[in-house]
């Protein structure tokens, strides 16, 4: 009798009715053997061996890789199963046995040793705020209120405007916050989403302990991702917000005010992890409406039926070939009359641009994150 | 102590001779207490006279020990050790009557559920707790009084609220058994949503053909009082007994003096969208809602009227009669009535919120009651299967099972009827466009009902595609309007995209809108799902925990049409049977005023759950058929001046010393 791995008891795979929803929801299924309903029914014949060889070999589900984590397949599940988390579970159980993508494990390697995905030396990550007027946590003094930067926005040349963007945006409206420095380490989303549960928990502890160290009440993040791991899978229910809710405060209360006009026509990608997994839809759209001498056009694939730019779930270090769901985008976009695609999410913006420059379209279309153009129009 | 009123007064010469009965219940009970060890300490206890074990004290023979005993040694108190009295005191009380002795002389320990049941393993345990339990039963008897049940008469008088294909059936079955019967539809016209359909599942009967005779009945009928556009504004009273006050609603037409003749429509300049036709054709602002309507009235609906009074010179010039009224007022109309049936019937679900399918956004998706009027032949198309946009002839055409039921997010329940209304769609739609390539995408087939797997077994073998696989999304194509649909069939396991000329969702069904309402009104519970709640999920499917208002058809739940006149037969025997009795016997645990003690305070009044107390002059008067035997009245009375019979002080306090007593 084979035993079923601990991180399959947890699931609600039971609960599946087999509607399709999930499978046909999914952005890979173009490209990919990814199909949550299969792993949903594959999952529960573990604990129902129908025949001396088990009809399904669960080490051999490698597709579950190619998933973005983006969430169109547990937010649309009507029995609320949670075909996501079945597929994490899935990611766990590879992980434990071995089982993984060289990629992967460089990446998890990385973020043990570094505290980023890239293998960049830790005491690089706050170059990107050498020459801005920012405080750091170990000079803070009465702040509460953190700004997370996130690995993408501390290391990509092309993210850190993200990071310099919000700064001065914090700077004009006199918020009071500090940063973590060469102390930041990754938040683990990503960590969670690819199985990896030891890591994460470590990651956890490491950035609780942080915060209770610098006394920090408030959280603000560049990245979705991270605002998602604080708010929700550390399970401590911390204040943390994006940064698109913290600007819609600000803008509210009148603390942040524009003085320059963008005329150009907009549009907006929803970020999974802002949209599907946290219904934030209405906050960024706000902000962007906000800025004066904007167009604002939406595309024909919006809010719910948002399609993922492919950057989450590890996909960033882990290719699946075949036509890139960012370059769909950008496609929508352009269908749309927009000029500037505008995200709220480090990841979104890097693949964007990386799918823009592949496609020749440079001089067509531009990608710009929300804090860039909020930036801009101070 | 003093003694009170109230506290029994023994009779001259008979002193409480109670006999005691523990049950073995099978092995249910004896597997576990030693039940002669509780005989054995019953016998002992004061005033028990007799004390035996048997098998099953409720059987024939175990009942006749009881009569046996009460003949032959004189008992007046009667201690039953057995099961919960949920099950049985009925059974006992019955037993004790049919030898004379006044049934609520009556007490029974349950020392199953409460005690062999749930301390399986600690028998010495349970056997001492057993015991217990019989000591307190016999305090008790020793407390008991007899009393006597009230009869309370019942109007021979029906309310029926809601006129769709239900409440027609309560009231056509009601009025044929003699009762009167008063039925209020909020709707100009009788029908509900059963005359909005175009054929009925499975047999395909044109739904008006089989309907407007029963229509027809209703308003012919000598002992059916209609009233259509009105609503129930407020019930009160109790079983038997119950006042209602009816709102009817202006229609600012005559109903005496209007014929139905349809020339004051005709000249009318205002086009609204027809709510009969789910808003997909127009009608004017003085209309009937369909031509075979009864009453057949117009009716003016004002907030959309202009006044420009065209209609009433149509009306003088076409027939000579001013049958056009604006001066009209909403009448009140107050009926008392012995019995009351909800019959309102549900509301299809709206699929706005389901942001994926586009319905509101893209023209050419409809929902299954709308294509319904599609197919109906009085409907905005005339029977002819047309698509929104451009009124062309649809050859592809998907149906999409499950919106807004089976799904965590809106309903969680399954509205039975969708699997079969879109067959029928579908089978409609072939026989009108035989090229038609028609799809349903499915979860699950249900066909439940009588020849619905063999109707299930047709629409197949005429081509109609099932595709198991609920769609995610649609999307539109901007310049032909073509949706394109999402699904993988999960029978292939393989994706599929589908374009089609026109998609159908089919919408579950959700509770009409004056639930809520109602349930207030009426005092009524309604279920998780939002539909009425029945007294008994199994057992007791038309009845309410209300005593004498019962519920029928798409109120209680979901279903088809046989299901609905079904309950509504269902609903109208069981109102008849309270009705024909003439009189219904209440339950005689009820409070008891003592009006020497009572200080007019009045706040048993406003405690009472079921408004059961009246304030008069000096003191309260308790409505018996309304009252419960809750207590909340006595527990809150400052001077002890009420309390419920059969629950009195001293009744509850000899139980609780008896538990308390060292022995």
């Amino acid at each position: 009798m084979m035993e079923v791995a601990e991180v399959f008891k947890k699931l609600d795979f039971n609960l599946c009715m087999q509607c399709a929803v999930c499978s046909g929801s999914c952005p890979l299924y173009m490209k990919s053997k990814l199909n949550p309903r299969k792993l949903m029914l594959e999952v529960a014949y573990l604990f129902y061996p129908l025949s001396i060889n088990p009809p399904i070999n669960i080490q051999q589900k490698n597709e579950v890789w190619d998933c973005t984590t983006c969430s169109a397949c547990s937010s649309r599940c009507p029995r609320d199963a949670k075909p996501l988390d079945v597929i994490i579970g899935l990611r766990s159980y590879l992980i434990e046995s071995g089982l993984v993508p060289r990629t992967i494990v460089d990446v998890l390697d990385s973020i043990f040793k570094y505290g980023n995905p890239w293998g960049l030396s830790r005491n690089k990550r706050s170059e990107w705020a050498r020459d801005l007027k920012v405080k750091y946590a170990s000079e803070k003094g009465d702040a509460s209120t953190l700004y997370f930067v996130c690995c993408a926005a501390s290391y990509d040349l092309r993210a850190q405007n993200l990071a310099k963007a919000t700064v001065k945006i914090l700077n004009s409206a006199n918020v009071d916050f500090f940063i973590l420095g060469n102390e930041e380490t990754c938040c683990g989303n990503e960590i969670y989403s690819l199985g990896e549960k030891g890591l994460f928990e470590e990651l956890v502890n490491t950035n609780l302990e942080l915060f209770e160290r610098y006394n920090v009440q408030e959280i603000i993040t560049t990245s979705p991702h991270c605002f998602n791991a604080f708010k929700v899978r550390y399970g401590k229910n911390l204040d943390a917000r994006h940064y698109t809710t913290f600007f819609v405060y600000l803008i509210d209360s009148g603390k942040l005010k524009f003085s320059r006009k963008i005329e150009k026509v907009i549009t907006y990608h929803d970020s999974c992890f802002l949209g599907r997994h946290n219904n934030i839809y209405e906050d960024p759209r706000k902000i962007i409406e906000s800025i004066p001498g904007v167009k604002f056009v939406e595309m024909t694939r919006s809010k719910k039926k948002s399609i993922c730019c492919e950057g989450g779930g590890g996909r960033m270090w882990h290719e699946v070939p075949g036509a890139r769901l960012s370059e769909m985008r950008v496609k929508d976009a352009l269908a749309v009359g927009a000029e500037i695609i505008a995200t709220a999410c480090p990841f979104c913006l890097m693949t964007i641009e990386d799918s823009i420059k592949t496609m020749g379209l440079e001089d067509k279309i531009m990608v710009k994150d929300i804090s860039e153009l909020v930036a801009e129009a101070l | 102590m003093t003694k009170r009123k109230g506290e029994i007064e023994k009779s001259e010469g008979e002193g409480v001779r109670i006999g005691v009965y523990v049950c073995h219940c099978g092995v249910n009970i004896a597997g576990t207490v030693d039940v002669k060890k509780v005989v054995e300490y019953a016998s002992r206890l004061p005033n028990v006279v007799v004390a035996r074990d048997y098998l099953y004290v409720c059987s024939d023979a175990g009942q006749a020990l009881i009569k046996q005993d009460i003949k032959e040694h004189k008992l007046n108190r009667v201690v039953v050790a057995a099961c919960s009295p949920n099950l049985h005191e009925q059974t006992f009380r019955k037993c004790l009557e049919s030898v004379g002795l006044n049934k609520y002389l009556f007490a029974m320990a349950n020392i199953r559920e409460h005690c062999s049941w749930v301390h399986e393993h600690q028998p010495q345990e349970a056997t001492l707790k057993a015991i217990d339990s019989v000591k307190m039963a016999v305090a008790r008897a020793n407390m008991l009084e007899p009393l006597e049940t009230i009869k309370v008469p019942v109007k021979k008088r029906c309310l029926v609220i809601g006129g769709g294909i239900a409440g027609i059936q309560a009231a056509l079955d009601l009025a044929s058994g003699g009762f009167e019967v008063c039925l209020v539809e909020k709707e100009p016209s009788i029908g509900g949503h059963m005359a909005q359909f175009d054929k009925t599942f499975p047999t395909m009967d044109c739904s008006m053909c089989i309907l407007s005779p029963k229509m027809a009945d209703v308003v012919h009928h000598p002992k059916i009082h209609l009233f259509t556009n009105s609503e129930v504004k407020r019930v009160s009273g109790y079983i038997g007994n119950f006042k209602v006050e009816i709102e009817v609603k202006p229609r600012y037409v005559i109903s005496e003096l209007c014929n139905g003749c349809g020339e004051c429509a005709k000249v009318c300049p205002i086009e609204v969208p027809n709510e009969f036709d789910e808003r997909l054709g127009p009608r004017k602002a003085i209309y009937i809602p369909f031509p075979q309507a009864v009453p057949l009235v117009y009716t003016i609906d004002i907030q959309n009227c202009i006044r420009c009074y065209k209609c009433v010179d149509a009306c003088i010039l076409a027939r000579g009669v001013k049958a056009i009224d604006f001066a009209q007022d909403p009448k009140k109309v107050e009926l008392e009535v012995g019995t009351i049936i909800v019959a309102t019937g549900y509301d299809a679900f709206d699929p706005s919120i389901l942001e994926e399918y586009g319905y509101g956004v893209y023209d050419n998706v409809m929902t299954g009651l709308e294509f319904e009027r599609v197919l109906a032949p009085t409907g905005p198309t005339k029977g002819v299967v047309l698509r929104p946009s451009d009124g062309k002839v649809p050859k592809r055409i998907a149906f999409i099972q499950c919106i807004g039921s089976r799904d965590e997010k809106t309903n969680q329940y399954c509205s039975r009827v969708c699997c079969m209304y879109a067959t029928k769609q579908a089978l409609l739609i072939k026989e009108r466009v035989p090229d038609a390539k028609v799809m349903i995408f499915y979860i699950d087939l249900r066909a439940f009902g009588k020849g619905y797997e063999e109707f299930y077994k047709r629409a197949q073998s005429e081509g109609i595609r099932y595709i198991r696989g609920k769609v995610t999304e649609i999307m539109e194509n901007p310049d032909s309007k073509n949706l394109v649909l999402r699904a993988e069939d999960t029978l292939l396991g393989a994706m599929v995209e589908a374009e089609v000329d026109l998609a159908i969702l089919s919408v579950g069904l959700v509770p009409n809108k004056t639930t809520k309402m109602l349930s207030e009104t009426l005092s009524l519970s309604k279920g998780p799902d939002g539909f009425f709640k029945e007294a008994h999920p199994k057992l007791r499917p038309v009845e309410t925990l209300v005593d004498g208002i019962f519920i029928a058809g798409a109120a209680q739940g979901p279903k088809d049409i046989p299901d609905s006149v079904a309950q509504a037969c269902g609903a109208a025997q069981k109102a008849s049977i309270l009705m024909s009795a003439g009189e219904v016997e209440v339950e005689a645990i009820t409070a008891k005023v003592n009006e020497e003690l009572c200080s007019g305070c009045f706040i048993c009044v406003s405690m009472c759950p079921f408004n059961a107390i009246v304030a008069e002059e000096k003191s309260v008067k308790v409505i018996e058929a309304l009252c419960k035997g809750c207590g909340a009245c006595a527990a809150a009375c400052p001077t002890k001046a009420i309390e419920p019979m059969h629950f009195k002080d001293g009744q509850i306090l000899a139980e609780v010393k008896a538990c308390l007593a060292k022995d």
